[in-house]
């Protein structure tokens, strides 16, 4: 993928034509997490659970620590997608949940292209999409469906 | 949990997007992209207002909990709740300012491990103007209580 559709802010349109199956978007690695991050998910995502953010909660509730909120990786996977393209591509953004980011963790995440689909005029790719721990660790998996327009229109800045 | 819960809707939830809940959410996620926090960059990339990010519908979920489908009627005990998926399916973006409706159906009960992990499906639907936004299907799993 050339620099021009691969751009990290997003300033450039993708190409359909010059993306190639297993083309990796630029990744984003975000955290290590901290507490004053769950605290501050806490409020902006509405999720009020305070198995994240009361560590006496999480011990009463069996673990060692608070953890982190799955959406928060997920989010960080949205942030991912719309750095490449303009949000309105997004057609479908589904993941499981594979196993716990743990606080202090990292979330890395990243993209690849596992197939194109032109039919009806519309070209469309699929995105395997994954954030793994600094360890290696994944913790989520799953794919995104993004509709890349034939006229190039403009990006998400 | 169980499979009576299956078809259980909740009543129609409204909520404003608000622009303050969207600047929290892009503040917690350190998102550099300034659609999604400063409403004159926004609109200076063509868009009417502040952006909702792609995975903010779930947190319309949280903000405007249902009382008919209220966890405490599902057996959902924070305790033991975790996220097993979420997908999403998008039709039309979703901005701060916009009036939204909600509305969620369990759509699936199922266990697993020979019931120590409990499964619930919840679809969630959000229209504006009753044309619809996107849908949200999460699962969420409980599981048998921790033991140390």
């Amino acid at each position: 993928m050339s620099d021009q559709t691969m751009n990290e802010q997003g300033l450039a349109p993708l190409n359909f034509d010059s993306i190639d199956v297993g083309d990796k978007l630029p990744g984003l690695v975000f955290g290590p997490i901290s507490r004053h991050t769950l605290a501050l998910f806490c409020g902006g995502s509405g999720d009020h659970n305070p198995i994240h953010v009361d560590s006496d909660f999480a011990k009463e509730s069996g673990y060692d620590d608070v953890f982190v909120h799955g959406m928060l990786p997920m989010a960080i996977l949205g942030r991912l997608l719309t750095n490449w393209t303009r949000q309105e591509n997004i057609k479908t953004f589904a993941v499981r949940f594979m196993s716990i980011t743990q606080i202090r963790d990292e979330v890395n995440a990243s993209a690849i292209v596992k197939e194109k689909v032109s039919a009806g005029g519309e070209n469309r790719l699929i995105l395997d999409v994954e954030t793994h721990t600094q360890s290696g660790t994944k913790t989520l998996s799953g794919t995104a469906e993004i509709c890349v327009p034939d006229v190039l229109v403009e990006s998400n800045k | 949990m169980n499979q009576e819960n299956i078809g259980r809707q909740s009543e129609p939830r409204q909520i404003l997007l608000e622009q303050g809940q969207l600047k929290l959410f892009a503040k917690a996620v350190q998102e550099t992209n300034p659609i999604y926090f400063d409403e004159s960059a926004a609109q200076a990339a063509g868009h009417r207002n502040i952006l909702a990010p792609p995975t903010f519908g779930s947190c319309l979920r949280l903000l405007a909990p249902s009382t008919k489908l209220s966890y405490e009627s599902l057996g959902i005990d924070y305790k033991r709740l975790l996220h097993a998926q979420e997908a999403y399916e998008y039709f039309q973006p979703m901005y701060a300012g916009d009036e939204l409706v909600l509305t969620a159906e369990v759509t699936d009960v199922y266990e697993k491990k020979g019931g120590a992990l409990q499964f619930i499906v919840i679809a969630t639907s959000i229209f504006r103007n009753e044309e619809l936004v996107q849908t949200i299907t999460g699962t969420l799993v409980m599981r048998q209580a921790v033991s140390r």
